[in-house]
C-alpha cells in the first residue's frame, strides 16, 4: 500500500511539469500570483460567510461571534501570548507531519502520539528526582521517544505485514486514549496520591514541580513558554532539511515516486520508517511541551489533555502543504481560532462553532490549489496538442 | 486463566451477546457495504465516520420534526449523500487530497452536529421491535437475527443488492475497473472520476442510513459521541474482509461480536477493566488485519487520485 499511496500533502501546482513553463514572461507570472491570491481570499470569505450563516440560522449574532473570536485571540490583553502558547504544539505536530507527508507515508494518528508522549513525559517529570533543568530535558526526550514508539508500531506493521498505515495510526489513537486513561486510574502509574484537593474519582496526575516547568517569557503582559523560540528554530531546521540536504531530497523523491526512488538506491523501508518515527517523535514532543509549558491542563495530565491538538496539527500541515513557513502561519491562525473560542461563552453561541469555522476554512483552502492545478493541467495538455 | 475461559463460556452461551453483536455488526455493515463500493472504485473514504455521524444527527432531527422513524431514516440518508457529495466533488472533481477532505469533513460534521444538537436538542424515541414469527424461535441466534428494531432489517437486502450492483452490472464492472487501473478505464471510455463520485454517493447513502439506524434503532437518542470511531472500524472491516462482500460482512460480525463481549461480560458477573475492554475492539482489529490482510490485495489504484495525462 505504501508504495502506491498518494503523498498525503502532495504539492499540487508545482508537481505538474508544464510545457509552457520556460516561455512564460514575468508579468503573466505576476498575474498568476494575483489570481491565486484573489482565489484564496475569495475562498476564505466564502468559508467565513458560511459559518456566519450557520450562526445566523440558529439565532446568534455573527458580528458578536467574530468580534469575540478576535478579542479572544489577539485584541484582549494577554491573549496573543495565549495564542502563541497554543500554537507551539500545533506547529511541532505539523512539522513532524510535514516530514512524513514529504516521504509519502501517511500518519493520521498524531492525537494518540501526543497522548502517549504526554503520559510518558508526566511519568518522568513526576518521578525522576534531580535538578529541575535536567528533569525537563529528560521529560521532553522521553515524550518524543514515546510518540516515536507509538508511530513506530504502525510503521513496523506496515513494512512487516503490509498493514495500511492509515488504518493502524487511526486505530491506535483510541488505544492510546484508553491506555493513558487506564494509567490515570492506578497509583503506581500516573494517578496522583489522594489529597483533600482531589475528589476520589478524578483521573488526574500529580502536578509538575515548579522547577521542572519550562520558563515563561513575558512581553507586555503576554506570557508564553520559551519553547516558542525553539519551535521557530525547528521550523527553520526543517526548512533547510527540505531545501538543502540530501536526506530531505531522498525523502521527497520517495514521496513523489517510490519506484524511481528505489531504483536510485533510496530504501523505502529505511526512509519510510525514519519519516514515521520522526513524525511520531514530533507529536510526542508536542505533548511533552504542552505539559511542561503550562498553557494546557495547568501542568497536570488528565484524560482529555490532548484536546484535539494532534488532529488540528495534522490539519495545519495539510493546509500549509507541508511547507515549514506556511505551517508557522497557519498554526498561529488555528491557534488564534482556538484561543478565541474561549471568549464565545459571552455571546451565547456554543463554542463548537469554532470547530465548524476551522473545518470550513480547511475545506475552502483546499479549493484554490486544486483549481490552479487543474488549470495548469489543461494548459499543458493544450500545449502538447498544439505541438503535435 | 480458568476464570477467563469460564467468562468466555458464560458469554458465548448467552443470547444477549448475540443480539448485541448483531446490532453492532449491523451498524458496521451499513457503513462497510458502502465503503466497499467506494474502495473498489479507488477511494479510501475517511469521511465515513462523518457520514455516519451526519446520518445519526439527521435521523434524530427528522424524528424530532415529524415523530416518524421512516422520515428520520430518509433524512439520514439524504444527509449522508450531502456529506458524500462534498467528499466526492472535492476529491474527484477538484482532485484535492482525499484524506484531507475526509478529515476536514469529519471535523465539520462533528462541529455542526454538536452545535445544532445543543441549540435544537431533538427529542427522539427508539423504533419498535419487530419480531419475525417462526424463525425468531431458533435457539441462540433466533432473537439476534429476527427480533430486532425494524430499521436493522434494511441491512439484509442491502448486502445481496450491493453484491449484485458490484459484480453483476455494467456499472459495477466499470467501478472495479476504475479502482484497478484508472488509465486503462479512461482509455476505454469510462469517466473515471464520475464513477468514483457515484460510488462515494452510494457510500454516503448506506452509511447515512447506518447513522439513522444507530440513533433510531439502537440507542434512541443523539449524543456527540454516539458514533465514537465505529466508522473507522467499518473501514477496518473492509480491509479485513479483503474487499470482498463475504469477507467484509464477516469482519463486521467479528468486530460486532468483540464489541458486544465488552457489554455482556459485566452483566454475566465478570469484572474486567473498562478501559482495556474499550480498547479491545481496536486492538483485535489491528491484530487480525496484521495476520490476514497480506493474503488479499487491495484495489490497485486505492487512494490514488486520477488526473488524465498524469502518470
Amino acid at each position: 500500500m505504501s508504495e502506491q499511496q498518494a503523498p498525503l500533502a502532495a504539492e499540487g501546482p508545482e508537481t505538474a511539469p508544464t510545457a509552457t513553463e520556460g516561455s512564460r514572461s514575468a508579468p503573466s507570472r505576476l498575474r498568476e500570483a494575483g489570481v491565486a491570491a484573489a482565489m484564496y481570499l475569495g475562498c476564505i470569505i466564502v468559508a467565513l460567510f458560511a459559518s456566519a450563516l450557520i450562526v445566523w440560522a440558529t439565532g446568534g449574532s455573527w458580528q458578536a461571534v467574530f468580534s469575540a473570536l478576535l478579542d479572544g485571540s489577539l485584541r484582549a490583553p494577554g491573549r496573543w501570548g495565549e495564542t502563541i502558547g497554543i500554537a507551539i504544539p500545533l506547529v511541532v505536530v505539523a512539522l513532524g507531519t510535514a516530514i512524513n507527508g514529504r516521504a509519502g507515508v501517511v500518519n493520521i494518528g498524531q492525537e494518540g502520539q501526543v497522548m502517549m508522549g504526554t503520559a510518558f513525559a508526566t511519568y518522568v517529570g513526576v518521578n525522576l528526582g534531580g535538578p529541575g533543568p535536567i528533569v525537563v530535558v529528560c521529560l521532553l526526550i522521553v515524550g518524543a521517544l514515546a510518540g516515536a514508539m507509538w508511530a513506530g508500531i504502525a510503521s513496523w506493521l506496515l513494512y512487516w505485514r503490509r498493514v495500511p498505515e492509515v488504518l493502524t495510526t487511526l486505530l491506535l489513537i483510541t488505544v492510546a486514549s484508553q491506555a493513558t486513561g487506564y494509567a490515570l486510574k492506578v497509583d503506581w502509574l500516573l494517578l496522583a496520591p489522594f489529597r483533600a484537593d482531589r475528589s476520589v474519582r478524578n483521573q488526574v496526575s500529580e502536578q509538575l514541580a515548579t522547577d521542572t516547568r519550562l520558563p515563561r517569557i513575558d512581553i507586555w503582559g503576554n506570557d508564553f513558554p520559551i519553547s516558542a523560540i525553539a519551535v521557530v528554530l525547528m521550523a527553520v531546521i526543517v526548512f533547510l532539511l527540505f531545501k538543502r540536504s540530501v536526506w530531505g531530497f531522498r525523502m521527497r523523491m520517495l514521496g513523489r515516486n517510490a519506484r524511481t526512488a528505489t531504483r536510485a538506491g533510496v530504501s523505502t523501508v529505511k526512509y519510510g520508517t525514519n519519516a514515521m518515527l520522526i513524525s511520531g517523535a514530533c507529536a510526542g514532543l508536542a505533548g511533552a511541551l504542552m505539559l511542561s509549558g503550562g498553557d494546557f491542563g495547568n501542568y497536570r495530565f488528565t484524560p482529555g489533555f490532548a484536546n484535539n491538538i494532534g488532529w488540528e496539527g495534522l490539519l495545519v500541515a495539510l493546509v500549509a502543504r507541508s511547507h515549514p513557513v506556511g505551517i508557522v502561519v497557519v498554526g498561529f491562525s488555528f491557534a488564534g481560532l482556538r484561543a478565541g473560542s474561549g471568549f464565545l461563552a459571552a455571546t451565547g453561541v456554543e463554542r463548537e462553532i469554532s470547530q465548524v469555522v476551522l473545518a470550513l476554512l480547511v475545506l475552502a483552502l483546499l479549493v484554490p490549489p486544486a483549481i490552479l492545478f487543474i488549470r495548469e493541467r489543461r494548459r499543458a495538455l493544450a500545449a502538447t496538442r498544439a505541438r503535435t | 486463566m480458568g476464570d477467563f475461559f469460564s467468562a468466555i463460556g458464560d458469554v458465548v452461551t448467552n443470547e444477549v451477546t448475540y443480539s448485541g453483536a448483531m446490532r453492532f455488526a449491523a451498524l458496521l455493515a451499513f457503513a462497510a457495504i458502502g465503503e466497499t463500493i467506494a474502495e473498489k472504485a479507488g477511494t479510501l473514504n475517511i469521511s465515513l465516520e462523518g457520514m455516519v455521524l451526519g446520518g445519526a444527527f439527521a435521523g434524530a432531527l427528522g424524528m424530532h420534526l415529524t415523530e416518524s422513524v421512516t422520515v428520520g431514516l430518509v433524512f439520514a440518508s439524504v444527509i449522508g449523500i450531502i456529506v458524500a457529495s462534498v467528499q466526492a466533488n472535492m476529491s474527484h472533481r477538484l482532485t484535492a487530497n482525499q484524506f484531507v477532505v475526509g478529515l476536514a469533513l469529519n471535523t465539520l460534521v462533528l462541529g455542526i452536529a454538536s452545535f445544532l444538537n445543543t441549540s435544537i436538542q431533538p427529542v427522539t424515541r427508539a423504533a419498535h421491535r419487530f419480531e419475525i414469527p417462526g424463525v425468531s424461535e431458533l435457539p441462540l441466534i433466533g432473537d439476534a437475527l429476527f427480533n430486532q428494531p425494524w430499521p436493522l432489517y434494511l441491512v439484509y437486502p442491502m448486502i445481496p443488492a450491493a453484491w449484485w450492483l458490484l459484480y453483476r452490472t455494467r456499472w459495477g464492472l466499470e467501478v472495479r475497473a476504475v479502482g484497478e487501473n484508472p488509465q486503462s478505464a479512461d482509455v476505454s471510455g469510462i469517466d473515471v472520476n464520475k464513477r468514483r463520485r457515484e460510488s462515494i454517493y452510494i457510500a454516503g447513502l448506506t452509511s447515512g442510513l447506518g447513522g439513522g439506524y444507530l440513533v433510531l434503532g439502537q440507542i434512541g437518542r443523539f449524543e456527540d459521541a454516539v458514533v465514537g470511531g465505529q466508522g473507522f472500524i467499518a473501514i477496518a472491516a473492509v480491509i479485513f474482509g479483503g474487499w470482498t462482500m463475504r469477507g467484509v460482512i464477516g469482519g463486521c460480525l467479528l468486530f460486532g461480536t468483540v464489541n458486544s463481549f465488552r457489554l455482556t461480560l459485566p452483566t454475566v458477573g465478570h469484572e474486567l477493566n473498562s478501559e482495556l475492554l474499550s480498547a479491545a475492539p481496536f486492538v483485535v482489529t489491528i491484530v487480525t488485519v496484521t495476520f490476514f490482510a497480506h493474503r488479499t490485495r487491495e484495489p490497485r489504484a486505492l487512494a490514488q487520485p486520477f488526473v488524465r495525462g498524469l502518470t
